[in-house]
């Protein structure tokens, strides 16, 4: 693996609100076309470490470095695409089109005044086509199903062609069916484009199906590897107990 | 029409339509970061600016803005340092102001009919000199609206995306805070000091009710502002009313107008 590769580098990081520690000693690093899975209970640290990987918040110890450089020192935001947890439960009176959430995702390589062009219009169109949702351009946002809402934060995620996305629990509550094929699409992005997806996720049926490398998180970093390596290991039985094997079968 | 011949109806328009358009336009930003009371407290913090400048004889414009913007700035800090909520820091902080004008106005006893002006505004009599001064004030603020729309608009519809972006969010909200003090400063001429927050909040509520995109919320709320000056001073002409009444019923009217006719709707059924 050549370092150029090597898209997060989190060397021994630790964390915690007053004395408190959320997160112990994590290491591990995230390369070019990696499907990852962060996996964990709820507050095991999952969303404080990503917030921490895209620069939202400061580690008490240890380093991040992105792309090579550290995090403090990065720049490129708009390489990397974040969809934040509870993204749909954000204020339902604000009055935006799907086009204008979109837009939003534009930004980043914008200079100031950042006003949008009309070959703006196809990026948009591009990003929505995507996540199957051009249909929708015109309606309003909060009009939408929860799983399409989701698709649409994906989508302005992905306007900024990110080289990486970051999903924090994209698809709580959204249907099986519709998370079924959100995981397709997240795959095909993956595999076709060539972006690495950093996903944290409760469903174990995705981390089955989908992802190459998972990540055990509870407050330390239980484990860290391939996909087969994590349904070899005594993380998967416990976890999903002896049945394991059936989960982690790949068809 | 009969009332335009008058300099002062003239004056009024003027400088009252390009007030209620610039606080309809920054009003839609403040209702939806839940900051619509933030423009009734600094009317407050104002009243204090007012006192002050007619105390040591500084055009109260002047004095108004300054303290207005210490206001608002020092409400975003207490904001985000002190933890506590937004309605408290806006509790202290119009409290305080207003506990400043009500000092300095005895102190010097003589300006209370004056001061009484600046409460109820009197857009009617506003001057040329500030209809000039009215106009680059709101010229300010609508350029710096434009200049960072998308901006503003992200870090409104999502705090965390916005930064995660790299969007400079600490400079935008100074900047939303600056604006804010700016135009409670020029609606305080329109309506006085104790209506401002319609200015802000009612034409940004029409707007919103009845949009389907950011945008649209943006024209028509901007729409409804200067609808209300206008129909206000027609009617406060016709029917003898004072301006700054007849301006925020007629606001009160398109928002409960625009209310029936579309109906709420924001939320998912
Ligand atoms: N602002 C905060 N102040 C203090 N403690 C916090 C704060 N935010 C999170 N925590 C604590 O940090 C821990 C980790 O929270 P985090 O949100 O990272 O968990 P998570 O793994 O994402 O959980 P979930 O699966 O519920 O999303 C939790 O124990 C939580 O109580
Ligand atoms: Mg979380």
């Amino acid at each position: 693996m050549s370092e150029p590769d090597v898209l997060f580098d989190i060397d021994n990081l630790s964390f915690g609100y007053g004395g408190e520690r959320i997160l112990e000693e994590i290491t591990f690093r995230v390369t070019r076309g990696d499907f990852l899975a962060i996996i964990g209970p709820n507050g095991s640290g999952k969303t404080t470490l990503i917030r921490m990987m895209l620069g939202l918040g400061r580690p008490d110890s240890g380093s991040i470095r992105i792309m090579g450089e550290s995090v403090e020192s990065f720049r490129s935001w708009d390489l990397i695409g974040y969809v934040p947890q509870r993204a749909t439960e954000l204020d339902p009176l604000f009055p935006a089109s799907v086009r204008e959430v979109v837009a939003m995702g534009l930004l980043p390589h914008k200079r100031w005044p950042r006003f949008l062009v009309p070959s703006d219009e196809g990026v948009i169109d591009e990003a929505l086509e995507m996540v199957d949702m051009v249909a929708y351009k015109e309606r309003r946002i909060w009009a939408l199903s929860g799983g399409q809402q989701q698709r649409v934060f994906i989508a302005r995620a992905l306007a900024s062609k990110p080289e990486v996305l970051v999903l924090d629990e994209p698809t709580a509550g959204v249907d099986a069916d519709a998370q079924e094929r959100f995981y397709n699409t997240l795959e095909t992005i993956n595999r076709m484009r060539g972006v690495t997806l950093i996903l944290v996720t409760h469903d174990i049926g995705v981390i089955t199906k989908h992802v190459n490398k998972v990540a055990c998180l509870n407050q330390r970093l239980i484990f860290h590897g391939s996909h087969q390596d994590f349904c070899d290991s005594e993380q998967a039985i416990t976890l999903f107990g002896p049945d394991h094997h059936l989960i982690c079968h790949r068809h | 029409m009969e009332i335009l011949q008058f300099p002062f109806m003239q004056r009024a328009l003027a400088a009252g339509l390009l007030i209620a358009v610039t606080c309809s336009l920054l009003g839609v930003f403040l209702v939806l970061r839940r900051e619509a009371m933030a423009g009734h407290g600094l009317a407050h913090v104002t009243f204090g600016g007012v006192a002050l400048g007619l105390l040591i004889s500084v055009a109260p414009v002047w004095s108004a803005l300054g303290v207005a913007i210490a206001g608002s700035v020092g409400l975003l800090k207490l904001k985000e340092r002190a933890g506590i909520h937004g309605d408290t820091a806006i509790g202290i902080v119009s409290s305080a102001g207003f506990a400043l004008g009500i000092v300095i106005a005895s102190m010097s006893g003589k300006f209370s009919v004056e001061l009484f002006g600046y409460l109820f505004g009197n857009i009617l009599a506003i001057g040329p000199g500030e209809v000039w001064v009215s106009a680059l004030l709101a010229a300010v603020v609508l350029a710096s609206v434009t200049l960072n729309y998308h901006d503003l608009v992200t870090i409104t519809f999502d705090h965390e995306m916005a930064r995660a972006s790299g969007i400079n969010v600490g400079r935008l909200d100074m900047l939303l805070a600056v604006l804010t003090a700016v135009t409670v400063v020029l609606a305080m001429k329109v309506v006085g000091l104790l209506l401002v927050a319609a200015l802000l909040v009612i034409p940004a509520a029409t707007g919103l009710i009845a949009a389907a995109s950011f945008l649209r919320a943006m024209v028509l709320s901007g729409l409804s502002g200067g609808l209300s000056v206008l129909g206000g001073l027609v009617f406060s002409y016709y029917l003898d009313l004072p301006a700054s009444g007849a301006i925020v019923l007629t606001a009160t009217f398109l928002f409960l107008a625009s209310f029936s006719l579309k109906g709420p709707t924001g939320r998912r059924p």
